[in-house]
């Protein structure tokens, strides 16, 4: 059986469900790569040139710590996943720079999903990747609407509070946790990527901290899509990032409808829409005087500061509760 | 009103002469120096790319001469510089800095959009008149542009420093007077009188291709005047974009000569990035390529630092440096950027040009493998 890679990094944490449930779908093998660790960040230093951001970096050192265990790569170039918005210039790239930086690769399977263009849609992708694997077009359109289901029903899971890992193992049959403890405690919104907030090994365990200091943390994925969209339409100029719209609009939607007591936003060092979205959203809490802290994550953090700004940032929500 | 817009390059030439023939008051704002850069960079965000910090630096300074409107464009991504606009009016709101900014959004096809929101800045001019301000403006950036190369060409080759830019600088003031075509014209005979007057040293200097994101490219205060240094050095510059170009590509719709050039770039990246990434990354390959073609001693590929489209290009490069056998510098730029580490690079790279030119002639070599 033909073995495909995901590697365990940037729109993994987006889509994972959808690919593997697609490829296992067609009969195919797929397996991703381990957690990030001391080694696969060291490998993405080694390989990446030096101005990229952070997760490019990590996702280089993903590729090398799979490649040798696969036949296929699975790094599909995702433009735009709706009309007139993009993901990020370096994730258009990355097949290309992925491709033309680390040697000894498998073939990398790389379909292209561009909403902005006529025949570049999911379905394209589906027909494509059918013709690629040798299979049977209908298996693979009926793959791919099973694994959109489910990918949907993931979502959900996320919706009710669940962390994507977390959500997986229930999507796959383990017993779900019953509800949600509602505890009452300080509320903070996470803002950020996913593959920023959900890798506890470049986030230095940000939400495992938050949990054990007894705060209920919110992030975008928790809530409902029109939420997001409704607060996105209030910008004067549509966001023509997609990412960076589930920041902006969690961003907004955590000040205004005033259902958290704190915002932490986590961007990764050299990111370009975070370094504008970050801002914006930064300006704004300024403004409204809400409770806001930037955390800006490199390959050089040192857990010691990142700790201390933590630490201080939640006494301080803890005197504004008291007062 | 009084109309002004961040500086780029010699941008302000025609932006003036546009607004001055529709009788519509310009502030330009000063020449971009370290005090407009650390302006800049002092308000804007810390990550952001160096062109958004130097247009702060310029709003602030134009604003103490008086200005209260910022003509920008905007873009519809997916590279930065189409929410800068978004993100400078809150930085400059922040500061309690009164402007009105005035977008102009490139058109998805609809022309007449941008058209409408130039007719209400010029308040509502006759066409007839907004016609021919268009038309003088056109004819500026042409003329500019056209300068830019003639520059390029003499510098390499002066006998005395100083002399080619002595001739820049005055053709720069000519083309600024040129209140009419007709003056314009006349302008373009004095420009092409003067550098045909020049004493040059005969020989052919190294040729160097310069590719990467626009702004840097164009605004010498951001790449610390790179083309002016190599000039010196003895080595002819030639670029892949042009004022005009960002014109037509930011402003308007492609041309049709533009589109065909265009689409020869992209063919000849296409092995090496298959799509493109927004900015002037795909350029940045595809010209890089052109140049090895056209057998050049090198390539310098600039870019502000954090700039994704321009990172993506980096990580390429070195393939199409290897493949197609031509060195290439890459080069990115900051508020920290030192002027001598730059200096120092470039002179190391063009050295290495040097000897490896002449490697290449002691073996005989016939030229780069590519050029044919």
């Amino acid at each position: 059986m033909q073995i495909i890679g995901i590697p365990r990094a940037l729109l993994f944490y987006h889509y994972y469900p959808l690919w593997r449930d697609f490829f296992t779908g067609l009969g195919l093998k797929v397996v991703e790569s381990n957690p990030t660790n001391r080694a696969i960040l060291l490998g993405g230093l080694q390989t990446a040139v030096d101005e990229t951001c952070l997760p490019v970096k990590i996702f280089y050192g993903h590729v090398q710590e799979l490649k040798d265990r696969v036949d296929y790569l699975f790094i599909p170039r995702l433009v735009s996943v709706e009309k007139q918005a993009y993901i990020c210039p370096k994730l258009l790239g990355l097949p290309d720079m992925v491709r033309h930086s680390l040697p000894d690769l498998p073939p990398l399977i790389s379909p292209t999903i561009n909403f902005n263009r006529r025949g570049q849609g999911l379905y394209n992708a589906v027909f494509e990747l059918a013709a690629l694997l040798k299979v049977n077009p209908l298996k693979a359109l009926y793959a791919f609407g099973r694994a959109r289901g489910r990918w949907r029903y993931w979502q959900g899971l996320q919706q009710r509070g669940l962390s994507p890992l977390r959500a997986l193992e229930v999507l796959d049959g383990k017993p779900g946790v019953a509800a949600i403890k509602k505890a009452s405690g300080l509320r903070v919104g996470v803002l950020g990527h996913p593959y920023n907030i959900y890798d506890p090994y470049i986030n230095m365990g940000l939400l495992e901290r938050l949990r054990d200091m007894n705060i209920i943390v919110q992030t975008p994925e928790m809530l409902p899509p029109g939420i997001i969209a409704s607060h996105v339409s209030q910008l004067p100029k549509k966001l023509f990032w997609t990412l960076g719209q589930y920041v902006m609009g969690a961003g907004g939607h955590f000040m205004q409808d005033g259902n958290v007591d704190g915002i932490i936003h986590l961007i990764s060092f050299g990111c370009g829409p975070d370094s504008l979205v970050g801002e914006l959203v930064e300006r704004r809490a300024r403004r409204e005087g809400f409770p806001f802290l930037l955390l800006t994550l490199d390959e050089h953090s040192g857990e010691t500061g990142f700790l201390t700004r933590l630490e201080a940032f939640v006494d301080t929500l803890k005197w504004r509760q008291k007062e | 009103m009084k109309v002004t817009f961040p500086r780029m390059g010699t941008l302000e030439i025609p932006l003036r002469a546009f607004f001055n023939t529709l009788g519509i008051k310009v502030i330009v704002p000063p020449p971009i120096t370290d005090k407009t850069i650390s302006l800049g960079a002092r308000y804007a965000p810390e990550f952001a790319c160096l062109p958004l910090k130097i247009n702060v630096g310029n709003y602030l300074e134009a604003y103490e001469m008086g200005a209260n409107t910022i003509l920008m464009a905007g873009g519809i991504g997916p590279c930065r510089f189409g929410y800068y606009a978004q993100v400078q009016q809150e930085i400059l709101a922040d500061l309690g800095v009164n402007y009105q900014m005035v977008l102009l959004e490139p058109p998805r096809g609809h022309l007449w959009e941008t058209l409408g929101r130039l007719w209400e800045l010029t308040g509502r001019a006759s066409p007839a008149r907004i016609f021919r301000a268009g038309r003088l403006t056109w004819a500026k950036l042409k003329l500019l542009d056209e300068l830019e190369r003639l520059t390029a060409k003499s510098r390499c080759r002066e006998k005395n420093r100083g002399q080619v830019g002595g001739v820049y600088r005055r053709a720069l003031a000519w083309i600024d007077a040129a209140a009419t075509l007709k003056e314009l014209a006349r302008a373009e005979g004095k420009i092409k009188g003067a550098f045909g007057a020049l004493e040059l040293k005969a020989g052919t200097p190294l040729r160097v291709g310069l590719v990467g994101e626009i702004y840097t490219v164009l605004e010498p205060a951001a790449n610390l005047y790179l083309e002016k240094f190599l000039g010196e050095l003895g080595v002819e510059v030639e670029r892949g974009i042009y004022l005009s170009d960002w014109v037509t590509s930011h402003l308007f719709l492609d041309t049709l000569r533009l589109r065909r050039e265009q689409r020869a770039v992209e063919k000849l990246a296409q092995p090496y990035l298959g799509h493109s990434v927004g900015g002037h990354g795909l350029e940045s390959i595809g010209h890089s390529i052109q140049y090895a073609r056209r057998g050049f001693a090198g390539v310098i590929h600039i870019g502000p630092l954090t700039c994704m489209p321009e990172i993506v290009a980096k990580t390429i490069l070195p393939v199409v440096s290897r493949e197609w056998d031509i060195p290439i510098l890459s080069l990115f730029l900051d508020e920290h950027t030192g002027e001598a580490g730059i200096h120092t690079r470039l002179e190391a790279f063009v050295e290495m040009l040097r000897a490896r030119n002449s490697f290449n002639q002691q073996l005989s070599l016939p030229g780069p493998a590519h050029s044919r």
